[in-house]
């Protein structure tokens, strides 16, 4: 009873089932091994023709302009920064779960962790294709970047929250992509060792580095995998509250509050966790590993999104009192007869707001309904359509009617190259993962084992007698093996 | 000792430059007898026994990462944290150092009356730079440190160990007596107790084709 940890049978088991480590390689290696299903096939093939889509409605917009896009005077940003704002706090759920967890301690994390950074690194890709493509004379887009040009040298602003966002941004995907890729170096060496095939045996080859399993190469990785956890904790949280300063720092009622960084970050994880769910309940069901990512998985991600679906709900009360309280007759108007009242044009998106994202997951507060897949699954859908118009609400709402009633916008409604656009982002978003569930191990196989012994079903077990055993004489024993 | 150097891509000139390297990081192909455990729980026994015995162990090859098995072996702990905290006050200096010279001194504009020297308005940018010089400076360092990179082509004891297998692996001198030290590895719980020769160091190749560095094996093995 020395390296097997004890944890306490109050605690689920994390690997369900008779597992040792050759089973964890087995099953989780299974379905990169084996040939892709029809189903796959099927789903990879709508996606690509999404992203096809996706591709025309862009060349459309490069070719003829921005005008392409029903944006207009007041509503200059309209879906395309909404889609911006929306993929980005996706893409915050992968991060929150391998850094903060990992610094928490959550050993939940080992089960999910892989997907869900992948998940986060194809959702800032999604991103960043907005505000590229929204910059128009797209070929210029690298003026964004400090670089020694002719004009001057005119430097970038740096007191701009626009270029913040450039480094936030950037940076973000940089960091999440070598967290992802440093972690997968591991795996992909276990897969190379098994492989069969030439090209298998020469990708994995090539994609693992060369990785050994070395006493003095796993130390480093830990080292290198606390303090990548350790950055990427506070760049996590500073993106959305970056992104949030795109707002936040303007004149305009509806955007001017202080509360937009915390409000936004909550946001981002609520709706990072949604889509986690939405993906691992189809991918666990198909690749047929509900042993690793168990209902006791799917059971935290729920508590998790009830819990920031709150702090979003109080954080658009705050709002309302804020306008309310401020008594500042514009942003008294922005809120209460923009979005507020149901009446006005845009009122049925406050209230879908509301409804999905405050209202709804309020279910998760039920047992019963955190650990129903279905409810889960519908949920998490929900979830994604709130979160899309709370950003929809924001950027629409508030600009619209602003100041001036006689600049006050006519309805905005976007053209099909913009709706393109944006389906085009979910082809590129779910071939990526398709190609990703196929080709790379989906959960960290390496982290599962390290916690095998601990949170394994089977071992978990035999910990009963442990459990009974006097605490003196736990204390001793395991005092006299460290 | 005397065996053929491999060409692995052709010239001669990469020959002498190969086998510069080669001296320059002293690799060569060395006598190892390896052992198989299947438990943390004989491993870390083992490997106290091991060194007690007096051998030296070249390396133990693990799936995931052991907690304490880096201490057992008697491993220092890695700098890779040192270098990183380096890194990132490097990414600081450098947009602190950077923004201010440009917003201050090269081309200084008027945003809105406000301070050419507004340093709250950079912390956003010099935070994230420091993130970025520390976590892409650690993933490099790790990578050479640990010799990894694409292309990248090692020998390996045992290909189970990465997936349910520790392989330790023991260095093997003139002066090590073979038998005894099987002997030794099997009476401390090892399985599939063998003599191997193996490269200790790196060479370019990839994994679907059997290169070596070193050709004629058997000729080598027969000088031993």
């Amino acid at each position: 009873m020395s390296l097997l940890r004890y944890e306490s049978q109050v605690r689920p088991p994390l690997v369900d089932g008779n597992k040792d480590y050759h089973q964890v390689t087995e099953d989780i290696c299974r379905p990169v091994e084996a040939k892709p299903s029809r189903s796959w096939w099927i789903g990879f093939l709508i996606s690509a023709a999404l992203l096809v889509f996706g591709i025309i409605s862009v060349t459309m917009e490069v070719i003829y302009g921005t005008g392409q896009w029903n944006l207009h005077k007041t509503v200059g940003w309209g879906w395309d920064i909404t889609n911006f704002v929306w993929w980005v706090g996706i893409g915050h759920a992968g991060t929150l779960i391998s850094a903060i967890l990992l610094l928490f301690r959550q050993g939940w994390r080992t089960g999910v962790n892989r997907a869900a950074e992948a998940m986060t690194i194809f959702a800032v890709m999604c991103a960043g294709q907005f505000p590229i493509w929204h910059m128009g004379r797209v070929w210029n887009a690298f003026f964004v970047l400090p670089y020694p040009n002719t004009r001057g040298p005119l430097w970038v602003n740096f007191n701009s929250p626009l270029l913040w966002d450039v480094f936030a941004i950037s940076t973000y995907f940089t960091v999440s992509l070598l967290f992802w890729y440093s972690g997968l170096l591991p795996d992909l060496a276990t897969l190379r060792d098994r492989a069969k095939k030439k090209w298998a045996k020469m990708f994995y080859g090539v994609a693992s580095f060369g990785w050994t399993g070395s006493t003095k190469h796993w130390q480093r990785h830990e080292a290198l995998s606390l303090v990548l956890a350790g950055l990427s904790t506070p760049l996590v949280l500073s993106v959305h509250t970056i992104v949030s300063f795109d707002f936040a720092t303007s004149v305009v009622p509806g955007w001017h509050t202080t509360i937009f960084p915390p409000y936004f970050v909550a946001g981002a994880i609520f709706s990072g966790f949604a889509m986690v769910q939405t993906l691992l309940v189809v991918t666990r069901k198909v690749l047929a590993l509900e042993d690793y990512i168990t209902i006791e998985h799917i059971e935290v991600m729920n508590k998790v999104i009830v819990l920031t679906g709150s702090i979003v709900g109080i954080a658009y009360l705050t709002e309302l009192f804020m306008a309310w309280y401020s008594a500042v007759e514009y942003e008294n108007y922005a809120f209460f007869q923009n979005r507020l009242n149901l009446n006005s044009p845009y009122g049925w998106s406050y209230w879908l707001m509301m409804g999905c994202n405050v209202l709804s997951p309020q279910i998760f507060w039920f047992r019963k309904m955190r650990r129903n897949l279905l409810v889960t699954f519908f949920m998490s859908i929900l979830v994604n359509i709130g979160m899309w118009f709370e950003r929809f609400v924001i950027i629409v709402t508030s600009v619209y009617r602003d100041y001036l009633p006689s600049s006050w916008a006519t309805y905005y409604t976007p053209t099909i190259w913009e709706v393109g656009f944006y389906l085009g982002t979910f082809g590129l978003f779910f071939t990526c993962y398709f190609l990703f569930s196929k080709f790379f191990p989906v959960i960290a196989i390496a982290e599962i084992k390290h916690i095998l012994k601990r949170s394994g079903e089977n071992y978990k077990e035999k910990m009963g007698d442990i459990e009974s055993k006097d605490t003196e004489g736990f204390a001793h024993e395991q005092e006299h093996d460290h | 000792m005397s065996f053929t150097f491999k060409l692995n891509i052709g010239s001669r000139v990469y020959r002498d430059l190969e086998f510069f390297i080669w001296n320059l990081y002293n690799m060569s192909v060395q006598k190892f007898i390896t052992g198989n455990f299947y438990d943390e729980e004989v491993l870390f026994p083992a490997i106290k026994k091991t060194r007690r015995a007096g051998y030296k162990i070249h390396d133990v090859f693990t799936p995931f990462p052991i907690h304490g098995l880096d201490k057992a072996m008697g491993l220092r702990d890695t700098s890779l944290h040192t270098a990183g905290f380096i890194y990132g006050i490097t990414g600081t200096a450098t947009a602190v150092g950077f923004i201010t010279w440009a917003l201050t001194m090269d081309w200084k504009l008027n945003f809105g009356g406000k301070p050419f020297f507004s340093l709250p308005a950079w912390i956003p940018v010099t935070f994230e730079l420091t993130v970025l010089f520390a976590a892409v400076g650690m993933v490099l360092t790790f990578c050479y440190l640990c010799q990894l990179a694409p292309f990248v082509k090692k020998d390996h004891f045992n290909p189970r160990s990465t997936d349910d297998t520790f392989v330790m692996a023991l260095e093997c001198t003139n002066k090590t007596n073979e038998e005894e030290a099987i002997r030794f590895l099997q009476s401390i719980g090892a399985a599939d107790v063998q003599v191997q020769y193996k490269e200790t160091g790196w060479w370019l190749g990839r994994y679907d084709k059997d290169t070596k560095r070193f050709e004629k094996k058997t000729e080598l093995e027969s000088a031993h």
